[in-house]
C-alpha cells in the first residue's frame, strides 16, 4: 500500500491567521462604538469607503501579481488595515482622500513590498502620515465631540459632506466644526499646543470646556473615552494571546516617563503624563497600531525597546514638532529600526549560558 | 553553574522544578491506547531486520542466505566500538540479505536480513549473568553491547557507550516522561513491568555510580508514577518525581533543565554537567540482557489513532512489518482521507512510505489518524511575524527569523540565528497560525548547510593538493632548467666544433659539387657513349637510382612532414634533405670511384682525392649532426615549455624507456655494422678476383666505405624503429635524452629517427592533452 507523506509536526493548534485578524477586528468594536457616539456617523462612512477601496486594491494587485485572490482576501489583513486607517481619519474627510490613503496603504506600502508579511512599514500609519503631510488642514478637521457641537450632524449630512463638501442644509465642514461657543473647535492636543504657543501655561490651556467637562481635568471629553474603549479591546487581545503585553506596556511607559521628565523640568510648558496618555492616539496606537506583528519587533527584549522608543518619540514630536499628534510618525520611524533591534536582541539560546567544563560534580 | 548538587536535590525533594522557555500543550490523546495491557502478537511469517538500527556504524553480516537461525542469534558483528549487533527475533531461515525500504524519513533502502519464521520460536542458548555486582564492569558493558541495546527513547544511541562514561555523574535521570501526544508505550511498560525497570536501573546505577537517581514521569501518567514509586521507595537514592506536563519536557536537554536547572553546553554532552539520562525502555532492556541473557529482539509499540479500531500497545518483534501490527489493531483505511501512517508521535514522527517497513529498535508508536484528527494537509500562508513560534520555542530561538533566512537561502544568516540549536521538536510549527511547515524549512536549510560545508572542505583539500602540486612542478621546473643549462653548455661545446668545421664545410661543398659534376659527367658519358665504359655503367646506374630514391624520399618527407608537425619541421626537412644529399653524394662518389678504378692511371690521385673527400664528408656529417642537434634542442625547449606539466611525473619512466630504445638501437646498429663489415670483407675478397681490379687498395677502401654506409643506414632504420616503438607510448620526452654523444653512425641517422619519434611524440602529446582537457572539463562539470 502506498502511503502519503508529510512533514512533522502533524498536529496543529487550530488558530489560523484569518482568525487572528478577525479577533483584532472584534477587539476594535468598543472603540468604534465610542467613536460613533462622540463623533457621529462619519466614522462608519469612512470605514465603508476604506474597506471597499482596500478590497478592490488588494484584489487588483494580487491579480496583477498572479496570486490567488481568494486566499489573499481571506486572511482579513486588508480589512484590518482599512479599518485601522478609517478610525484614524477625521470623520468628515472628503471621500477621495480616504480612497487615496487606503490605496497607498494597500497597494504601495503593503503589496509593493511583497504583500502580507513583507511590508516594512505599518500600512495604516504610513498612509496616515502620507495624508497628513499632503492634506494637513483636512486631516486635522475633526468634529467636536457630540455634546460640545453646535450643530447636530445627521447621517445624511455626513454622507453629503464627505461626498460633496456641503451638508444637506448647506454648511461646509468648517461651519460644522464650530463648538457651542461658535468657535471652530480644534482637537484637544491641537488646542493645547496652540494655547502653549500663545504663551498660556499648560494648566491654563486645559481650562477649556473640552477638558473641564470630562472625567479628569487633563483628559478631554470624548477623546479619552474613545481611548479607554480601545484599551478595553486591547486588553482582550492580550488576554487572547493575540498580542503580547510587551509593546503596549513599554509604549505607554515610554510616553509616561518622557512626559513626566519634561513636566518635572517645567510643568507650565509641558503636559503631564496622563494628558499625553489619554489624549490623542496613544492608547489606540499602543494596542492596535504598534502591535502590528509584521512591522514590529519580534524578540521579547526588542518589543520593549520598540514600544518604549515609540512612546518617547511621540512625546518629543508632540512637544517640539509641528504636528499635534505623533503616534503615526513614531511608529513609522521605529518600523525602520526593527531589523536592527531584532538582530541585537536575540534571546540567549539553550546552552549558551553554560560553557563547556572539563570535569563536574566535585561539589 | 547556578545551583549546586545539594540545592538541586533539596528542590527535587520538595517537588519543585525549574521550567524551560516556551513549550506547548497539545492534546495528549493518550487515553486511546493506554487502557489495555501490552498484548503479544502472533509471530509474523517474515521478519525484515535492518542491519543498522542505531547511531554509529553498522556491523557485517554473520549469516548467509539459507542459514537456519535461532531466536536471539547474533546476525551482525563489528569491531567498531560505536556499533551494536542485531539479532534474530525468532527461529527460522534467512531467505534474503538485501536492500529494503526501512523506517527512515528518507525512505532510502538499507541492507536488511530477511528471516522466514519457522513458527517454533526456538531460543538460542542464553547466558544470563547472575550476581552481576560481583562481575567486572567491563563484562557487563560488553554484555549490554552484545545484546544490541541502543537508546530506546528515540535516538538509538548505543547504550554501552553511555555506560562507560568516565565523567563523574551526579544525576542519573531515568526518562519516563513520554511527552509526545498519543504514545503510551513507556506508560504501559512502567505500569506493568516496573520491577524489571527497577532492576535495570540498579544495573545502570552499578555501572555509572551516580550520586542520585531521578525517575521523571509527566503528571498525566499517575498510574505509571505510582508503579515506579512503589518499586523504588525502598531505596532513598532513587527519587521518583512527577513533572508538569508540557511538550517537549521529555527531550533530554529540556528534562535536564526542568530537573536540575542546568543547561547542557551547546557543544557538549549531558555528562559535561554531571548528568546521564536513560529511557525506561532502555533500563528494561538492560535488565533483560544481564539477568536473562536475552538480546534486544522485541519492544513495546503503541498502535493508535482514530483510524485503528483497537488502539493498544503490543510487544512487537524487531523486524515485524508494520502491516502485521496494523492488522492486529484493525487499521481502517477508509477512515482516512489518504492512507497515512506516522511512525512516532504527531509532533516529531515521520510518515511512512509503505506498510512493509519493519519495526526497529527506536519504533515507539504507529499512528494512523482519522480524517479530521490531525492536520496533515497544510495550507501555507505568508508569515505575519506574529512570533508565536518564538514564544513556543523551548530553545529560545527566533523561528520566524530562521524561517525568513532559510526560505531566502541566506544560510549564513540562518546559522547566525542559531539554526543548529534547533531540536526539531515542532512546537513552532504547531502554533504557527499561517501553518508554515517551519521544521521542514529548518531541516532543508541544515542539509544545505551541511552540503556546503562538505563542498568547502572538498575545495579546501583540492586547494591544498593544487598548491602541493604547484610546488612540486616548480621544483621539477628548476631541475629541468638546471638540466637544460647543462645541456646548453654541452651544446656550446658542440657548436664550437662545427664552427671549426665550418671552413672545411665550405670546402666540402665545393668537393661535393665537384663530385656531383663528376658524377654527371660520368652519367653523360654513359648516356652519350654507352659502349665507352661498359664496366662502369652498372655502377653508375646504381648510383643514379639510389640518388633518385634518396631525392624522392627527401621530397616525400618534405611534403608529408609539414602536414604532420607544421613549421618546426621545416628545419627537419632541410636536415633530411641534407642527409639525403649526403647519401646521394656518397653514392655519386662511389660511382665516380668506380670509373676511377676502371681507369688505372687515375687511381692514385682519385684515391687520394677519395681519402680527403671521405674525411671531408665525415666532417660535414658531423657538422650537419651538430646543427641538427642544435635545432632539435631549440625545438625541444620550446615544446617542453609549452608542454603540459602533468606529463612531467611520468617523464623519468619514459626517459628510461627511450634510453632503453636507444640502447636497443645501438645494439641493432652494432649488429648491422658487424654484418656490413662481414659483407665488406666478402666483397673485398670477391673483388680481388675481378680482372680489372688491379688497384686493390682504393677499391677496398671504396667497398668498405660503401659497406659502412649501408651499415649506417641499417643502423638508422633499426634505431628509427626502436625509437618509433618508444614513441608509441605516450612519450613526450624521448627526444630529450638524445643529447648524449653517440657514435657518428648513430648520430647521422638519429635526426631522422628522432624526427619520427618526435612526430609520434607530438601526436601522443596532443592526444594526451586532449584527454586531459576533457577530463578537466568533465571534472569541472561534476563540480557544478
Amino acid at each position: 500500500m502506498k502511503l502519503v507523506l508529510s512533514s512533522s509536526p502533524h498536529q496543529h493548534v487550530q488558530r489560523r491567521t484569518d482568525q487572528v485578524m478577525r479577533l483584532v477586528i472584534y477587539a476594535m468594536v468598543p472603540g468604534v462604538i465610542a467613536q460613533l457616539y462622540f463623533f457621529g456617523w462619519g466614522v462608519l462612512v469612512q470605514m465603508i469607503i476604506a474597506l471597499v477601496t482596500a478590497l478592490v486594491c488588494e484584489s487588483a494587485i494580487v491579480a496583477l501579481r498572479k496570486r490567488q485572490i481568494g486566499q489573499a482576501l481571506q486572511d482579513y489583513s486588508a480589512v484590518v488595515t482599512a479599518l485601522l486607517l478609517a478610525v484614524s481619519l477625521p470623520p468628515l474627510l472628503p471621500w477621495w482622500m480616504t480612497v487615496i490613503g487606503t490605496f497607498f496603504a494597500i497597494a504601495v506600502v503593503k503589496q509593493l513590498y511583497g504583500g502580507l508579511g513583507f511590508n516594512l512599514f505599518n500600512p495604516a500609519m504610513a498612509a496616515y502620515v502620507m495624508l497628513l503631510i499632503s492634506f494637513p488642514a483636512a486631516m486635522s478637521s475633526w468634529l467636536p465631540p457630540g455634546e460640545l457641537a453646535a450643530h447636530a450632524v445627521t447621517f445624511s449630512d455626513v454622507v453629503s459632506v464627505i461626498f460633496s463638501g456641503y451638508s444637506s442644509s448647506g454648511y461646509d465642514i468648517n461651519q460644522l466644526r464650530a463648538g457651542v461657543d461658535g468657535v471652530t473647535m480644534a482637537t484637544p492636543l491641537d488646542y493645547v499646543k496652540t494655547q502653549l504657543s500663545q504663551g498660556y501655561t499648560y494648566s491654563e490651556a486645559i481650562r477649556h470646556p473640552q477638558f473641564t467637562q470630562s472625567l479628569w481635568s487633563s483628559a478631554s471629553l470624548g477623546w479619552s473615552a474613545v481611548a479607554l474603549a480601545y484599551t478595553l479591546g486591547g486588553l482582550v487581545l492580550i488576554q487572547q494571546r493575540i498580542i503580547s503585553w510587551h509593546i503596549p506596556v513599554s509604549l505607554i511607559a515610554g510616553v509616561a516617563v518622557t512626559a513626566t521628565f519634561l513636566s518635572m523640568l517645567n510643568g507650565d510648558v509641558y503636559g503631564s503624563a496622563l494628558f499625553h496618555c489619554v489624549n490623542g492616539a496613544v492608547l489606540f496606537g499602543a494596542f492596535f497600531i504598534a502591535t502590528d506583528p509584521v512591522s514590529a519587533s519580534t524578540t521579547p527584549r526588542g518589543r520593549l525597546i520598540f514600544g518604549a522608543a515609540i512612546g518617547f518619540w511621540t512625546v518629543i514630536i508632540r512637544t517640539f514638532g509641528g504636528y499635534p499628534d505623533a503616534i503615526a510618525f513614531s511608529v513609522v520611524i521605529m518600523n525602520m529600526a526593527v531589523p536592527l533591534i531584532d538582530y541585537y536582541t536575540q534571546p540567549k539560546v539553550y546552552g549558551q549560558k553554560s560553557p563547556v567544563k572539563k570535569t563536574q560534580g566535585e561539589s | 553553574m547556578p545551583y549546586d548538587f545539594e540545592q538541586i536535590v533539596e528542590r527535587i525533594d520538595q517537588q519543585k522544578f525549574w521550567t524551560f522557555p516556551g513549550g506547548v500543550h497539545p492534546d495528549g490523546r493518550k487515553h486511546l491506547s493506554n487502557q489495555t495491557a501490552i498484548d503479544t502478537l502472533p509471530i509474523p511469517k517474515q521478519l525484515v531486520i535492518p542491519v543498522k538500527q542505531h547511531i554509529g556504524t553498522a556491523g557485517t553480516c554473520l549469516v548467509a542466505v539459507g542459514d537456519s537461525v535461532l531466536k536471539g542469534q547474533t546476525l551482525t558483528s563489528s569491531p567498531h566500538p560505536f556499533s551494536v549487533p542485531v539479532h534474530a527475533p525468532t527461529s527460522g531461515v534467512v531467505t534474503a540479505i538485501e536492500e529494503r525500504t526501512t523506517a527512515h524519513p528518507s525512505g532510502l533502502p538499507e541492507l536488511c536480513v530477511v528471516i522466514e519464521a519457522d513458527g517454533n520460536d526456538t531460543w538460542a542458548p542464553l547466558s544470563p549473568i547472575s550476581h552481576y555486582q560481583e562481575q567486572p564492569k567491563s563484562t557487563l558493558v560488553s554484555a549490554i553491547c552484545e545484546a544490541g541495546i541502543a537508546g530506546l527513547g528515540g535516538a538509538g544511541f548505543p547504550t554501552h557507550i553511555k555506560s562507560t562514561a568516565r565523567k563523574k555523574v551526579e544525576f542519573l535521570i531515568i526518562n519516563g516522561v513520554e511527552c509526545e501526544p498519543y504514545i503510551t508505550a513507556d506508560d504501559r511498560l512502567m505500569r506493568e513491568f516496573a520491577w524489571q525497570i527497577r532492576q535495570g536501573i540498579d544495573i545502570v546505577r552499578h555501572l555509572i555510580t551516580p550520586k542520585v537517581i531521578i525517575v521523571a514521569i509527566e503528571d498525566n501518567k499517575p498510574e505509571a508514577y505510582n508503579a515506579m514509586l512503589q518499586v523504588c521507595k525502598d531505596t532513598p537514592a532513587i527519587r521518583v518525581v512527577q513533572i508538569p506536563t508540557k511538550y517537549p519536557a521529555g527531550g533530554e536537554k529540556q528534562l535536564i533543565q526542568v530537573l536540575t536547572g542546568r543547561e547542557v553546553p551547546r557543544t557538549g554532552l549531558p555528562a559535561d554537567i554531571g548528568v546521564m539520562m536513560f529511557n525506561v525502555g532502555t533500563c528494561y532492556a538492560v535488565a533483560d540482557a544481564i539477568l536473562h541473557g536475552k538480546p534486544l529482539i522485541r519492544r513495546v509499540v503503541t498502535i493508535t489513532g482514530e483510524a485503528v479500531q483497537k488502539p493498544q500497545n503490543v510487544w512487537a518483534l524487531i523486524g515485524t512489518p508494520i502491516q502485521h501490527l496494523l492488522t492486529q489493531a484493525q487499521y481502517q483505511v477508509k477512515k482516512q482521507k489518504q492512507p497515512t501512517v506516522i511512525m512516532g508521535g504527531p509532533m516529531m514522527g515521520f510518515t511512512l512510505p509503505s506498510v512493509d517497513v519493519p519495526v526497529v529498535k527506536i519504533t515507539n508508536c504507529l499512528l494512523a489518524p482519522a480524517r479530521k484528527e490531525l492536520n496533515l494537509q497544510q495550507r501555507e500562508l505568508a508569515c505575519i511575524r506574529c512570533s508565536a513560534c518564538a514564544d513556543a520555542c523551548p530553545v529560545s530561538l527566533l523561528p520566524q527569523q530562521m524561517y525568513w533566512h532559510s526560505k531566502a537561502l541566506e544560510l549564513d544568516k540562518a546559522e547566525e540565528y542559531n539554526l543548529f540549536d534547533c531540536i526539531e521538536c515542532g512546537a513552532c510549527a504547531y502554533v504557527c497560525p499561517s501553518e508554515i511547515p517551519l521544521v521542514h524549512y529548518y531541516r532543508k536549510a541544515k542539509a544545505q548547510i551541511r552540503i556546503q560545508r562538505d563542498e568547502k572542505d572538498k575545495a579546501e583539500k583540492s586547494k591544498q593538493r593544487f598548491e602541493a602540486r604547484k610546488a612540486r612542478l616548480e621544483k621539477e621546473k628548476q631541475e629541468r632548467e638546471a638540466k637544460h643549462q647543462k645541456a646548453a653548455a654541452a651544446r656550446k661545446k658542440a657548436t664550437q666544433q662545427p664552427a671549426a668545421a665550418e671552413e672545411s664545410g665550405a670546402k666540402d661543398k665545393v668537393a661535393a659539387a665537384l663530385a656531383r659534376a663528376k658524377a654527371k659527367k660520368a652519367e653523360q658519358a654513359q648516356t652519350s657513349d654507352e659502349s665507352a665504359s661498359e664496366q662502369s655503367s652498372p655502377d653508375n646506374n646504381k648510383a643514379r637510382v639510389a640518388a633518385a630514391i634518396a631525392r624522392a624520399k627527401a621530397k616525400k618527407t618534405g611534403q608529408s612532414a609539414p602536414a604532420e608537425t607544421g613549421q618546426s619541421d621545416n628545419t627537419e626537412d632541410e636536415r633530411k634533405a641534407k642527409v639525403a644529399a649526403a647519401v646521394a653524394r656518397a653514392k655519386a662518389k662511389k660511382a665516380a670511384a668506380t670509373p676511377a678504378s676502371s681507369a688505372p692511371e687515375n687511381t692514385e690521385p682519385s684515391s687520394a682525392d677519395n681519402d680527403s673527400r671521405e674525411a671531408q664528408r665525415k666532417a660535414k656529417i658531423a657538422a650537419a649532426v651538430a646543427k641538427a642537434k642544435a635545432k632539435k634542442h631549440a625545438a625541444d625547449e620550446t615544446s617542453s615549455q609549452t608542454e603540459e606539466p602533468n606529463s612531467e611525473p611520468v617523464a623519468p619512466a619514459q626517459q628510461e624507456e627511450s634510453a632503453e630504445a636507444q640502447r636497443k638501437a645501438k645494439i641493432a646498429a652494432a649488429v648491422a655494422k658487424a654484418k656490413a663489415k662481414k659483407q665488406a670483407a666478402d666483397e673485398t675478397s670477391s673483388q680481388t678476383e675481378e680482372p680489372n681490379s688491379d688497384p686493390v687498395a682504393p677499391a677496398q677502401q671504396e667497398e668498405s666505405a660503401e659497406a659502412q654506409r649501408k651499415a649506417k643506414i641499417a643502423a638508422a632504420v633499426a634505431k628509427a624503429k626502436a625509437k618509433k616503438q618508444a614513441a608509441q607510448e605516450p612519450d613526450d620526452n624521448a627526444a630529450q635524452t638524445d643529447n648524449e654523444p653517440a657514435s657518428t653512425a648513430e648520430e647521422e641517422d638519429s635526426p631522422e629517427a628522432q624526427r619520427k619519434a618526435k612526430i609520434a611524440a607530438a601526436v601522443a602529446r596532443a592526444k594526451a592533452r586532449k584527454v586531459q582537457r576533457e577530463a578537466q572539463h568533465n571534472g569541472s562539470e561534476d563540480n557544478e
